[in-house]
């Protein structure tokens, strides 16, 4: 009898020690540690996780100030290590930290129409527009734009590389009946590739054998296509990122590099919206507007256009800010 | 299947070079799913105490509610959490989207219904003669009930078990109430669907086996508990 709750007694405690330190996982520096490629490394001396939290950091780079900034984009942005590598430099010239959440630019933009991000970033340009003419933010500004280009089986089975447009190249999938893997998750890639379908007549549903709505984010789409032998659209970031463990697909159409993607309306722009205060009051609106003005500031662009040239032999995305 | 391999000697690799933004996400880990656990067991093990001893007219109905409960796609549970915590839902004020309490209040959520059910099951379980003799020795009702309690212990534990083996894998709410956050909200299950995402996978295998290496070492612990617990 006594064991037992001696046992329980046991047990809470242990639990509730865990849980003591409930507050510091938020105070502690986030640590810049999974990017290795970070040269200028701004010193990360991770606090032991139970001290109290650093009230009084000089050092600038870390963002003692509990200052926060929310950024809500899409997951090309993140998984290609361009946010790793050009944030740091936000954070320290703001002293302010950047969360960044994730998710496909239809993700991305829900949560920034419930207020639940400072600051989006994302790439379709027509939500972009119905995001700031439904007054969730005030404007949208040029970040940066690259390709899509259509990725595919190596044998390419319905002959696409000779095709001249996207949309011929669509049609051409669509005639053989090779099957075709669609992200299906309302992101800005699907979005595209619904746009593509449409102006070569096709309505693509899930009668049609070869069409597949895996309703993954890019990376899982590339993966699964490498599996099951699809045809899928891509950006080009995501997959010049992943090429490596995409062993059974090659670019079918829109070239190795971005000059030369043949067709125009595979062309790929990223915008940045700041969420509009007078809808969310709660939004840290000043930090917003100063992340809006650095992103398209010319030092960031500058270092956006060079991200990636080192380990890609070319830039991932190209800047193109209004001066 | 060289995959495992390479991703076991990285997960040895990992735990070794005491990276310190790996030791960042799984204390945080055990620290969301620990409080969440310690406050399921205290709201859901009276709760299934009080419904497996006494005769409560609608117990048929939230038997049924706990079981379906325990069933609940953590998913689910997410979008629920998120909807209330969002700055345009009903708790936005308390600005918790997206940090770790968000994490915490889904998966007491998730479980909440076993350890409420299970406790109540494991009560049910007992000699009905033992109540009836701690009331005739002049026990108390709150004695009464912590003798049954302990009598069902292996029960109880198993439940606790069961709770938190449910919420410590759990991935589809932590991910969508916490936003998978570097350094803040990010735990070992969106770690590895993170890396599952960018092909990553060596480091999702290892991340994987920690994340079973831990649950392996804390069932251990808790059975022991529990073989002591009978002796």
């Amino acid at each position: 009898m006594k064991r037992f709750s001696l046992l329980l007694i046991l047990v809470l405690a242990l639990v509730a020690a865990v849980g003591c330190a409930t507050a510091t996982p938020t105070a502690v520096p986030p640590t810049n540690a999974p990017a290795p490629t970070n040269a200028p490394a701004p010193t990360n001396a991770p606090a032991p996780t139970n001290a109290p939290a650093p009230t009084n950091a000089p050092a600038p780079t870390q963002a003692a100030s509990g200052c926060t900034l929310r950024l809500s984009t899409t997951t090309s942005t993140y998984d290609s290590g361009l946010l790793d590598a050009i944030l740091p430099d936000f954070k320290q010239k703001f002293n302010c930290d950047v969360d960044v959440v994730a998710v496909g630019t239809g993700q991305a933009l829900e949560i920034g129409s419930k207020g639940d991000a400072d600051v989006v970033l994302v790439h379709a340009r027509k939500s972009e527009d119905k995001f700031v003419a439904d007054g969730f933010a005030k404007e949208r500004f040029d970040v940066m734009y690259n390709d899509f280009i259509l990725v595919g089986p190596k044998d390419d089975p319905a002959k696409v590389k000779s095709a001249t447009t996207a949309k011929e190249a669509f049609k051409m999938i669509a005639d053989s009946g090779a099957s075709f893997a669609s992200r299906g998750d309302k992101s800005g890639t699907n979005t595209k590739e619904l746009s593509v379908w449409a102006s070569a007549g096709i309505t693509p549903t899930k009668e049609m054998k070869w069409y597949n709505a895996l309703g993954q984010g890019m990376g899982e789409t590339l993966l699964t296509s490498n599996e099951g032998n699809f045809y899928t659209l891509t950006d080009r970031a995501t997959w010049l990122a992943m090429t490596a463990k995409l062993p059974n697909l090659e670019v079918v159409f829109g070239g190795n590099t971005i000059d030369q993607n043949p067709d125009k309306a595979l062309y790929n722009p990223y915008g940045v919206m700041a969420v509009n205060p007078d809808k969310f009051p709660n939004v840290n609106a000043a930090m917003a507007a100063n992340f809006v003005k650095w992103l398209v500031s010319p030092e960031t662009q500058k270092m956006i256009g060079e991200f990636g040239k080192d380990k890609f032999g070319q830039a991932l995305f190209y800047p193109n800010a209004a001066p | 299947m060289n995959e495992f391999v390479t991703g076991l000697a990285q997960a040895i690799q990992l735990i070794l070079s005491g990276d310190p933004a790996l030791y960042e996400i799984i204390w945080l880990s055990l620290q969301v799913t620990g409080i969440a656990l310690v406050i399921a067991m205290l709201l859901g093990i009276p709760c299934g105490a009080a419904l497996g001893l006494y005769r409560v007219r609608t117990r048929g109905f939230i038997t049924v509610l706990l079981y379906t409960g325990m069933g609940l796609p953590p998913v689910v549970v997410g979008l629920f959490v998120y909807l209330l915590l969002s700055r345009s839902g009903p708790l936005g004020s308390l600005g918790w989207l997206f940090t770790p309490s968000a994490m915490v209040a889904a998966q007491v959520i998730i479980a909440f219904p076993l350890t409420a059910g299970l406790t109540m099951t494991a009560v049910q379980g007992v000699d009905p003669a033992l109540r009836i003799q701690a009331r005739a020795l002049g026990a108390t009702q709150l004695q009464e009930v912590w003798t049954v309690l302990t009598e069902a212990r292996i029960g109880v534990i198993a439940a606790i078990v069961a709770a938190f083996g449910s919420i410590i894998s759990e991935v589809g709410a932590v991910m969508l109430v916490g936003g998978n956050i570097e350094g803040k909200t990010r735990v070992l299950t969106t770690a590895i669907v993170l890396n599952t995402r960018t092909g990553d996978f060596e480091l999702a295998i290892a991340l994987g086996l920690i994340l079973l290496a831990i649950a392996f070492g804390i069932n251990g612990a808790m059975l022991v508990l529990q073989r002591n617990a009978v002796d």
